[in-house]
């Protein structure tokens, strides 16, 4: 999993730029964060972790946000913290996302290691192991069956 | 309790909640717009066989690809029109304004309510003393399907105003500069509440404003407790909802109200505000629109500093409601905008949120009503946008570069 870094109040505007979203998934996808890092959607591999600083995903409620950040295969966000709307849609869709207060020790291209129950971020590039709040356990029940849509389908074939 | 939490306990069915708490709240209202809604919830539907579990209590109202300027917008709206008939949805407004203004002014929203809506200005529903706030397309699915969501309990984070805006000072300053002192995550995902006898003065479209911004705050919700005012907006003798005395907050920030000068936010956030006078920036275009400023209550401000005038450069006017727009033209409001010089534009969400046909060329230096400054929102990641009030837009229309109304107001 190697880190993509980037900074505080990172916007859903620079993920999924407004003027492409009135495509599919595939497309917003291609220009997600080309106003920041426009190697970002061309370079990022599946597997690979995108870091940030303070309040990752200010702004809009467009929840392909996050959808063009997994189909590009991000696997999961480590954050100091996120705006709250955009944690509950990352969540929602399936993308883990894991709050590290010291998320900023993390350096670009940093193989990273993460356990979301335990709450731990293993640095496999410096070695160094920091500490994140384990993400909730009614949440990662959503997050292991791919996100709510699955999670709803799941509990309606099976209803309570 | 507090307002917040008081708001919270009902829809939870509890008799008191506690801050940090996990609840499930029963929702009394949905709102979805075309581009979250019906064009995402449809193949969810789809995919799970289920219905709307009450389509009495869903809003879906057209706004952001009106009016449809290309083949991709139509198909959008054309998935809203269709499928509300399908899913049997009564309350549909198509291209009648933008979703956060058109729902309280169809009487939708009450105090005591607990209401989600597909977009991230929904806390603006919480100038009714409801508990409102935005969430994502799939969240919202989730509502569609069980009339339930998850919610931890927040905190409140009061602020109170005393005293009374000067003139040519508006809850958009008011805004902009909190945010400037506490930042896009100053909110906390709490609930932000406004107080004190400022926030009494102000008309219901004014209280919209501090709500609508207090997801630029990053606030869960914004609130203002009910009164005389909601209930004479809302023509209706609605409950009065509001906090106990004394009940414990996360903070209180207390601010005179009088002290408040024009807030203009620089290039690209609206936490980048400072008072109008440092600013001087040359212009090359004007912007009045959006839920956040282009209301009835915005129209109004614009035109009580154009009145007379003409703006120095392209001035761009999207009423955030037909209604509001009928109503501007009818008092004559709408008419001094236009003699200003003022183009007309569709009442739909347009540049704000970047999607319309009208975007920023490269290197455009704007000042709009809006909530967001981010960069490349607008249209080019090069433009620079910078955020003011109806009142500082205008008057930097008619300067040609930024300017503080009060001396237009004299």
């Amino acid at each position: 999993m190697k880190a993509w870094v980037f900074g505080d109040n990172l916007d859903t505007d620079a993920i999924a730029p407004g003027r492409y979203m009135k495509f599919g998934i595939e497309e917003i996808a291609r220009h997600c964060l080309e106003g920041v890092d426009p190697s970002f959607a061309r370079d990022v591999r599946p597997g690979d972790v995108l870091v940030a600083g303070k309040n990752l995903g200010a702004g809009s409620s467009r929840e392909q946000a996050p959808e063009a950040l997994r189909h590009l295969g991000v696997a999961a966000l480590v954050a100091e913290s996120y705006a709250g709307l955009f944690y509950r849609n990352a969540i929602n869709l399936g993308l883990p996302a894991v709050v590290c207060p010291q998320a900023k020790r993390v350096r670009a291209g940093d193989e990273l290691g993460l356990d979301f129950e335990s709450g731990v971020l293993a640095n496999i590039t410096t070695g160094e192991r920091l500490a994140c709040e384990p993400i909730p356990k009614f949440l990662m029940q959503i997050i292991r069956d791919g996100g709510l849509l699955p999670h709803l389908e799941k509990k309606l074939a099976r209803p309570a | 309790m507090t307002l917040a939490q008081k708001l919270v306990a009902r829809a939870a069915g509890k008799p008191s909640v506690t801050p940090g708490e996990i609840v499930t709240c029963k929702v009394d209202l949905a709102m979805v717009h075309d581009s979250s809604g019906p064009r995402r919830l449809k193949p969810m539907l789809e995919r799970l066989g289920a219905r709307v579990w009450d389509p009495a209590k869903l809003v879906v109202i057209t706004d952001h690809y009106v009016p449809g300027y290309d083949e991709e917008s139509r198909k959008i709206l054309r998935i809203a029109r269709d499928w509300v008939k399908q899913a049997g949805v009564e309350r549909f407004h198509d291209a009648e304004g933008i979703c956060h203004v058109v729902l309280p002014e169809r009487g939708y929203l009450k105090p005591g309510m607990f209401a989600v809506g597909g977009d991230s200005h929904s806390p603006t529903g919480g100038a009714f003393a409801a508990y409102m706030f935005g969430v994502g397309a799939t969240e919202m699915l989730g509502v569609v399907v069980t009339g339930e969501i998850w919610l931890k309990v927040p905190h409140t984070i009061a602020m109170h105003f005393d005293g009374e805006l000067s003139p040519g000072v508006c809850a958009k300053d008011v805004m902009l500069l909190l945010i400037g002192r506490f930042g896009l995550d100053g909110g906390q995902y709490h609930a932000v509440e406004y107080r004190g006898p400022a926030i009494r003065r102000l008309g219901m479209q004014e209280r919209m404003t501090l709500c609508n911004m207090t997801a630029e705050l990053g606030g869960q919700t914004g609130l203002v407790a009910s009164d005389d005012v909601t209930r004479e907006y809302l023509n209706a003798d609605v409950e009065i909802w509001d906090g106990d005395a004394g009940a414990a907050v996360l903070a209180e920030h207390r601010f005179r109200a009088q002290d408040i000068p024009p807030q203009v936010a620089a290039p690209h956030s609206p936490a980048n505000s400072r008072p109008v006078s440092e600013f001087r920036e040359k212009l090359d275009l004007a912007y009045i629109g959006a839920c956040t400023g282009a209301k009835l209550a915005d129209m109004r401000m614009a035109a009580r500093v154009l009145k007379n005038r003409t703006s120095r450069v392209p001035l761009l006017l999207a009423p955030a409601s037909r209604r509001d727009q009928e109503t501007a033209e009818r008092e004559g409001t709408l008419k001094v905008l236009l003699d200003a010089g003022a183009e007309l534009l569709p009442t739909s969400c347009g540049m704000c949120a970047g999607y319309g046909d009208r975007l920023l060329a490269e290197n455009m230096i704007a000042i709009s009503t809006t909530a967001r400054n981010f960069k490349g929102r607008m249209g080019a990641a090069t433009a620079q946008v910078y955020l003011a009030s109806p009142y500082t837009v205008a008057a930097s229309a008619v300067a040609g570069r930024i300017a503080d109304p009060r001396e237009l107001l004299q």
